[in-house]
């Protein structure tokens, strides 16, 4: 049996989402790859081929735009994203130890996602709120003053 | 076009309208820098190096955008100017982390020049980044190899791949910093939709991307550049060949933008395909074959040995037992001297070449329609086409580089596209319509459009009344062509045919363009008047963009048929039963000519299997890989009793001659080629030819002498003199006319200009005649034990039979190996999976290869390329001929697949 990672993915949203765009030109590129998104959590790469044979819009040309913007990821995403804050101000305060712990804990690297899918974890270059520096994001919700000691039991609130 | 009035650095200057200030500048020898504009690619605006300023208007503007008006007052060097390009150029060079004392594109690079011409000091520079490069899309490529570190984000890969390739393959990867070129989600690429054009190279102004093969070979600035044209297909691109003076190799092919007809662009074969020139492989010294074995020998022992069995052969079984097989690789001054050879020191008819095997009906079937057999327009005339009629040529594989001209028309220049092929080859993504016909049943196909053009009143009556005759005829002999019936034939819906032959007899313009998929049938010819038929229907022949071209697929057919190497036509299709002609060439090669046609390929093979054929001597063919009924072939070059052969390698057909002579190949000779749109170009030596190989000419010039009919010239030039003495066609043309840019003919006398598009105003036969040609049905049909219909063909990235560009690593990667393409629900009945190895087979052999399974053929039918020795598909195809041209029916021929696992099992 092939493991529902490798499982083909079903291409009826996409199709539903290329429909409504007909006929689509490179002004809807961003507008297409965020419905994709939404549908599927990220932009498959079977999926943009597919769209690519709806549209007519080029693969390497959605490529382009969807490496181009933060927003939209090329990997199926875990269920919580963890941002951890790179920014002056929380690096003035140890921030590189905050994200060396929680790649310790996840054994992952920035930009990756957890074999367990729990987490995908992204460092960011400031959340905004510098006082709480460091500063650890996890879904909508923020943790300032953050120790490495902290990050596992903040962790282990998602599940 | 209008002309505009601009001064440019004080400069009064006239240019064309719809030029941009760049453009203007530098047509009139004024230099602004510029480093994101090619005049291939829309402007993009974003190296900002071209900076000018434009009296009266505040900002500086691009110049590359900006396009040209009247009294327009710009100033292209100021000290603002100057100074902002050198903080441009500053930035660049901050990035970029590559020395010139290293790059291989030291002497060529525009970053490099600016940088000199703006006085940017050392320090500029990045530091060289010594670490091992990071994986880019490029990695483990033997093609080409792509530099981040070199890269200044130009984006004019990216963009030729859209623009003018249009594979779509590259695209900028992330942003700010860290902006890369690479393929769509990473992959390498060769898994891209990259067709390794190398156009992105071509245009890349440093050493960012590169040719693989060629890095460390030698610096651009000590490589001597040598125009010649392609050896492969017969669209005849210009390239360079860039030779290292230390090494003497080719170190790579380049090709200048605005060079005619290919401007710059290049396919696989004539940009990777350049490697089987110095070749370990290839042959040095002539051989001789005793008790089976090959054994080196002189030249003089050689020319001697060919000259005394000839002689011999001649004298006990006459003239008529020797054949000459002439090449459409070779330049036209060989072609005529092979031919000059067999006729005049010879004294037979027996001389063809593999013309016969792709377009033998097409020169027979336009002579016949319009009195000659070749392209009616040139190949940038498809650009305006208001319509084009793609028919039986799978072009972008065929013919990359017209294949670019017909996307640009459609997708520049909004032409419709009308693809009609059995298979879903590429155009058809570019196509409006797409009529998928039966195999071998495009004669039906065609009478049904003639017959909707005629029965709703689109025929163009005054070119019918005014230039034509026998149009009653077809109309007598369509009447009952409905698009209903040829559906039942064809497969193509009737509302199909209707709209395609509507739209193609609406189209101011309508430019059909054919290939062996109309020609290698038994009924090619009738094909090729059918087409014919529709043209002149519609009044699309003889004029600009409208007409009928067929691609003629080696790089010298048309030149081989030019010059005479067809068995019942001296130089310049004059026919020799014709005894003024015969008397003509009589007096011009001194001696008595056969006034018999001579025999055909296919025919020469079958004549040795009678015995009355004795001796092959053959000029660079390889029939043992390259004819139908491979077995039948192979069989009779056994057994015929003298085979000569030259050749620069010791081919398949090599191996069974009796002497083999060892040739130069196109890069180390001086000569000419005539492409597909008769356009007569130069090939010129950039390499010396290996030990002790020689032109082919010279050699056929040796072996007559001494067969006791003198020939002796000082040059290829001189060759050409000779040709232009006794063919009209070629009249006008000489070495010193075609230095620059070639001609195309007819070009009857010296300061004829050549000619764009033929039958202007009047056929070269007078008038265009109309031939009724009834529907009859391939030679072969699927049985019961052959159910399914196997064509052949050819595909990107090799060439005929694979000699030549079987030689590069850069295509074998790609292309290593033959395949059968194959339905998937036939695939699914057969049990047959995408790779597996299956055995394909026809009445007259087997051959066992690997499945691709797709979409790209329908139900019930498969294709083969013939390219591979490995499974020779010609050891399938059947040898039946077309009655009139006697091509052979290559396209069409019954045949039954299984997978050779399964069959191991039960
Ligand atoms: S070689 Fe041609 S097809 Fe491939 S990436 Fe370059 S431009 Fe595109
Ligand atoms: S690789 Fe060359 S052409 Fe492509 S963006 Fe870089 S510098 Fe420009
Ligand atoms: S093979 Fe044909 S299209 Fe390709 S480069 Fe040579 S002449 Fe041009
Ligand atoms: S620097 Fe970390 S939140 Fe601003
Ligand atoms: S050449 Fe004009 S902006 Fe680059």
């Amino acid at each position: 049996m092939p493991s529902d990672k490798d499982a083909p993915l079903d291409t009826a949203a996409a199709t539903e989402i290329c429909e409504a765009f007909k006929p689509a030109t490179s002004d809807d590129l961003i507008p297409i790859l965020q419905k994709i998104q939404d549908a599927y959590g990220y932009l498959p790469a079977e999926i943009i081929a597919e769209v690519s044979r709806r549209t007519g819009l080029q693969v390497s040309q959605m490529y382009g735009v969807a490496t181009f913007y933060e927003q939209f990821h090329l990997e199926r995403q875990g269920r919580y994203t963890i941002k951890c804050c790179r920014g002056t101000a929380c690096h003035v305060k140890g921030g590189r130890d905050i994200i060396n712990a929680i790649k310790r804990e996840l054994k992952v690297e920035p930009g990756e996602t957890t074999g367990d899918m729990r987490f995908t974890f992204e460092t960011v270059a400031c959340l905004g709120t510098c006082f709480l520096a460091p500063v650890v994001m996890v879904e909508n919700d923020y943790y300032g003053h953050v120790t490495t000691k902290s990050i596992k039991s903040i962790l282990s609130r998602y599940t | 076009m209008s002309q505009v009035r601009l001064t440019i650095d004080d400069r009064e200057i006239v240019a064309e309208r719809g030029q941009t200030v760049l453009e203007a500048a530098l047509a009139n020898g004024i230099d602004i820098p510029n480093l994101c504009y090619d005049p291939r690619l829309s402007p993009s605006g974003s190296c900002r190096l071209c900076l000018v300023e434009v009296e009266g208007q505040a900002p500086l503007q691009t110049s590359c955008a900006l396009e040209i008006r009247d009294g327009l007052v710009v100033k292209t060097d100021t000290e603002e100017i100057r100074q902002i390009r050198q903080t441009i150029l500053e930035l660049l060079f901050a990035e970029h982390k590559g020395h010139c004392t290293t790059c291989d594109e030291n002497g060529q690079c525009k970053l490099q020049e600016y940088a000199y011409e703006y006085g940017l000091g050392e320090d500029a520079f990045a530091e060289a980044t010594r670490a091992k490069p990071i994986d880019n899309y490029t990695t483990g490529n033997l093609a080409m190899e792509y530099d981040p570190g070199k890269c200044i984000r130009c984006g004019r890969c990216v963009r030729i791949c859209d623009e003018v390739q249009m594979a779509h393959a590259l695209t900028f990867r992330d942003r700010a910093a860290e902006v890369e070129v690479s393929t769509a989600f990473d992959v390498p690429l060769n898994e891209s939709t990259c067709v390794l054009c190398g156009q992105c190279i071509s245009t890349c102004p440093t050493g960012a991307l590169y040719e693989r093969s060629a890095k460390g070979q030698g610096q651009a600035k000590d490589l001597v550049r040598t125009r010649t044209t392609c050896p492969y297909c017969g669209v005849g691109c210009q390239i360079d060949l860039n030779v290292s003076p230390k090494t003497g190799r080719i170190v790579r092919a380049t090709s200048e933008v605005g060079c005619i007809p290919n401007d710059g662009n290049l396919c696989v074969k004539g940009r990777f395909g350049m490697e089987f020139v110095g070749h370990p492989d290839r042959l040095t010294s002539p051989l001789i074959k005793r008790n089976g074995k090959f054994e080196k020998v002189t030249w003089q022992e050689a020319i001697r040995t060919v000259a005394e069995r000839l002689n011999k052969i001649k004298a006990e079984s006459g003239p008529d037992s020797i054949a000459g097989l002439s090449s459409a690789k070779c330049t036209n001054e060989e072609n005529y001297i092979l031919q000059k050879f067999i006729r005049a020191a010879i004294g037979t008819n027996n001389v063809d070449h593999c013309a016969r095997l792709c377009h033998a009906s097409t020169v027979a079937g336009l002579a016949r329609a319009f009195g000659s057999g070749a392209m009616t327009n040139s190949n940038e005339e498809l650009k305006d086409a208001r319509c084009i009629f793609v028919i039986g040529s799978n072009t972008t594989e065929a013919h990359p580089v017209i294949a670019l001209a017909i996307k640009e028309a459609v997708v520049k220049n909004a032409a419709t596209l009308i693809v009609a092929d059995p298979r879903d080859i590429e155009l058809v993504r570019y196509a409006k319509l797409h009529l998928q016909q039966r195999p071998g049943t495009d004669v039906a196909l065609i009478n049904a459009m003639l017959h909707v053009i005629i029965s709703e009143s689109l025929p163009d009556k005054d070119f019918i009344r005014e230039r034509t005759e026998g149009f009653e005829l077809v109309v007598e002999a369509v009447k009952d062509s409905t698009p209903e019936k040829a559906e039942k034939i064809t497969g193509v819906p009737a509302e199909a045919i209707r709209e395609a032959a509507r739209t193609y007899a609406q189209a101011e313009t309508a430019s059909i363009v054919f290939s062996m998929g109309i020609t290698q049938h038994t009924t090619g010819t009738d094909n090729v008047l059918s087409l014919a038929n529709l043209a002149m229907l519609t009044g699309n022949v003889g004029k600009e963009s409208a007409g009928v071209n067929p691609l003629r697929g080696q790089n010298n057919v048309q030149g081989a048929c030019d010059l005479g190497a067809l068995p019942n036509v001296y130089p310049g299709y004059q026919k020799i039963e014709d005894a003024a002609i015969r008397a003509k060439f009589e007096k011009a090669w001194g001696t008595k000519l056969a006034d018999k046609t001579g025999l055909t390929i296919v025919e020469m093979i079958h004549a040795v299997e009678q015995g009355a054929v004795k001796a092959l001597y053959l000029m660079g063919e390889n029939p043992a890989l390259s004819d139908p009924n491979l077995n039948r072939t192979r069989k009779a070059l056994e057994d015929v009793e003298f085979l000569v052969s030259q050749d620069i390698f010791l081919s398949e057909t090599a191996q069974y001659a009796d002497v083999v002579l060892p040739t130069a190949c196109f890069a180390e000779k001086e000569g000419t080629f005539t492409n597909t749109e008769r356009r007569v170009q130069r090939v010129r030596k950039a390499v010396e030819p290996p030990g002790e190989a020689r032109d082919d000419w010279q050699i056929v010039c040796d072996v007559s002498t001494a067969m006791g009919y003198p020939m002796q010239y000082d040059g290829a030039d001189k060759i050409m003199d000779e040709i232009a003495s006794v063919t009209p066609i070629y009249g006008g043309m000489s070495y010193d006319r075609i230095e620059s840019v070639g001609l195309q003919w007819p070009c009857p006398y010296k300061d004829h200009p050549g000619t764009k598009f033929l039958h202007k105003g009047k056929f070269t036969r007078g008038k265009g005649k109309f031939h009724a040609v009834p529907f009859r049905e391939p030679a072969e049909t699927p049985s019961k034990k052959y159910p399914l219909i196997l064509s052949t063909g050819r595909q990107l990235y090799q060439y005929h039979t694979g000699t030549l560009t079987r030689r590069s690593r850069a295509i074998d990667q790609k292309s290593p190996t033959g395949y059968v393409e194959i339905n998937r629900r036939d695939a699914e009945k057969y049990a047959i999976e995408n790779g597996d190895s299956v055995e394909v087979s026809t009445v007259r052999g087997k051959v066992v290869t690997q499945a691709v399974v797709g979409d790209r053929v329908p139900q019930g039918r498969i294709f083969m390329p013939f390219h591979f020795a490995e499974g020779p598909a010609n050891i399938l195809t059947n040898d039946a001929l077309d009655p009139i041209a006697k091509i052979p029916e290559l396209k069409v021929c019954a045949a039954a697949i299984k997978n050779v696992k399964s069959e191991l099992v039960g």
